[in-house]
């Protein structure tokens, strides 16, 4: 029996395999890193950069619903100078694929960070215009075509990685969007970020979250996902990191059958650490039952009616 | 930081008042390594977060846990049964940490905070007093395993039903009124805690809190439980309760 192929190129970059870890659900690695070799995944996606250090947002911020989760971290991190300085070059001793996820509030934050990241070992750069936990900026550039166009151009002209530019499902149309981003410069698209969602305690009659409303993960946003990452495949040529409630090979097959390149698994981290590990494996014993030879085979596989 | 996933069989389950599930597993991975004041991450069926839940005691292979029906995930949790299997994280988090365990301490509990005071207690034997605050009478619980742990313990409720008529509080300022104490140590709703953390500071005692808050991971990966603290310059920064704490000094903790 011949061992299917699982290594997947995103954007010139190759993934030993599609599965990614999406950001802001796995830090820079270190806390799942004590569990496995962090070189078992496709990529990592970081926590959010931006250009200084952000404190984040008051607690509580996260909350459970019904097959998922609200949350509204909103980009604590350290600043891209310390992710630099203190993670990158652990990371990549790790044997990791790199995305630094970058996220701004003007579009010469995001420009500045491009060019920074641009000069260090990060494999790709994920364009964050989809936070929803933010004041300004984040999921602002994200929601029109017009201001999708603009940032993407502009970031382009200072990155010289692949960009891959991640977009927000709070929008009446992601293909437009997509289309946009991919005219002005995207070598690859990740989707779908967050919902934007809201819970409220029906006792002190105020939302559990201090942001007020956050962000939806988790499986009950997968079909959403699916959706998505079929609409978007339909109207691009570059490689799709679908991502939005995988918890499964199951869920990662069906992302793939989409359109997806390759897969990106985030909440599900929380039940179960090994969901990555997991999903690499299912994914590799389907493809071996099906007698496929290589993971691309499924990518935008779903004969539609 | 150093913990596992893992599963292991539930050997003792115990109900001692309504909606209070009192849990034993054989988990030598995590029971051999647990310090006092370190929590877990008990899986709860297809939930899709885990349920931190402070560890009452560990000896040996045995981690023994106590936890209130609240939600979907304690109930889940509530229906296992002696031989069912349940999917730990753990241990997590910093717990408490001692000076000299010679010294005499005192414990601090306010409802369901009670229970990691117990692993917490034990090394100071009859040199720890242990205050316990409850609403009410018929919600005590777990005294005959305080003083089975050879301390001094002593009830306040809110109404009055059993102990002191009024706040746990009241009690802490008594016993520091008694005579010597080296350490408080704490674990209850905030008002309890910020109160304790007043009192410890009007008497320059060290004192150590354990806090929640809503959590995801558990590992410090999606920085979710943030508490707020203050460092040494005056600056204010979130840290984390899974992963920096639970247990902070009380000096640190802004409210």
């Amino acid at each position: 029996m011949v061992v299917p192929n699982l290594a997947v190129n995103i954007a010139g970059v190759t993934l030993a395999n599609p599965v990614v870890t999406a950001s802001g659900t796995f830090g820079f690695g270190r806390e799942y890193g004590t569990l496995y070799s962090l070189a078992e995944l496709g990529a990592i996606a970081v926590k959010g950069l931006t250009l200084k250090e952000r404190p984040g947002n008051a607690p509580p911020r996260v909350a459970e619903t019904p097959a998922g989760m609200l949350n509204s971290v909103g980009l604590q991190n350290p600043g891209v100078d310390a992710f630099i300085r203190e993670e990158l070059p652990w990371l990549k001793e790790q044997g990791a694929v790199v995305i630094a996820n970058i996220a701004g509030s003007t579009i010469e934050d995001y420009c500045a960070m491009a060019e920074c990241l641009s000069d260090t070992a990060v494999d790709m750069i994920e364009l964050n215009i989809s936070c929803p936990n933010v004041k300004e900026g984040g999921v602002a550039f994200g929601t029109s075509c017009d201001s999708v166009a603009a940032i993407t151009a502009a970031v382009r002209g200072y990155c010289r990685k692949p960009l891959i530019v991640k977009l927000s499902p709070n929008v009446t149309d992601i293909a437009e969007i997509a289309v946009t981003a991919v005219d002005n410069g995207a070598d690859a698209l990740s989707l779908i970020n967050t919902l934007l969602g809201m819970r409220v305690d029906i006792q002190t009659r105020r939302p559990i979250l201090a942001n007020n409303v956050g962000g939806l993960s988790g499986p009950a946003v997968r079909p959403i996902a699916v959706r998505m990452v079929w609409q978007v495949h339909q109207r691009v040529n570059v490689p799709i990191i679908g991502m939005g409630g995988v918890a499964t090979w199951e869920d990662a097959v069906e992302m793939m059958l989409a359109g997806a390149n390759a897969i990106a698994v985030g909440t599900a981290l929380y039940l179960d650490p090994y969901a990555p590990l997991k999903i690499k494996q299912g994914v590799a014993d389907y493809l071996d039952r099906s007698g496929m030879a290589d993971v691309s085979e499924l990518v935008g596989a779903v004969q539609v009616y | 930081m150093s913990f596992t996933v893992t599963t292991c069989p539930l050997v003792e389950a115990r109900a001692p008042r309504a909606d209070l599930y009192d849990f034993t597993v054989c988990c030598p991975e995590i029971a051999r390594i647990a310090t006092p004041g370190q929590f877990i991450m008990v899986r709860c069926g297809e939930l899709t977060l885990r349920r931190p839940i402070s560890i009452c005691d560990a000896e040996g292979d045995l981690l023994r846990f106590v936890f209130e029906v609240r939600g979907a995930g304690t109930a889940w949790l509530a229906e296992r049964k002696v031989g069912d299997i349940l999917d730990i994280l753990g241990p997590q988090g910093n717990g408490f940490t001692f000076d000299d365990t010679s010294q005499p301490a005192v414990f601090v509990g306010g409802g369901i905070g009670i229970f990691p005071l117990l692993h917490a207690c034990k090394p100071f034997g009859t040199q720890a007093t242990v205050l316990l605050g409850f609403r009410s009478a018929d919600l005590v619980s777990m005294l005959e395993d305080f003083q089975a742990a050879g301390a001094d313990v002593r009830l306040a409720t809110d109404n009055g039903t059993a102990g002191h008529h009024g706040l746990v509080t009241d009690l802490l300022r008594a016993r520091c009124d008694e005579g010597p104490v080296s350490a408080i140590f704490a674990c209850g709703p905030k008002p309890m805690l910020r109160a304790t953390a007043a009192i410890a500071e009007e008497w320059e005692i060290p004192c150590q809190l354990s806090l929640e808050q809503r959590m995801a991971c558990g590992i410090g990966a999606c920085l979710g439980c943030a508490q707020k603290i203050r460092h040494p310059d005056g600056t204010e920064t979130y840290a984390h309760v899974c992963s920096d704490g639970p247990v902070f000094d009380a000096r640190v903790v802004v409210w």
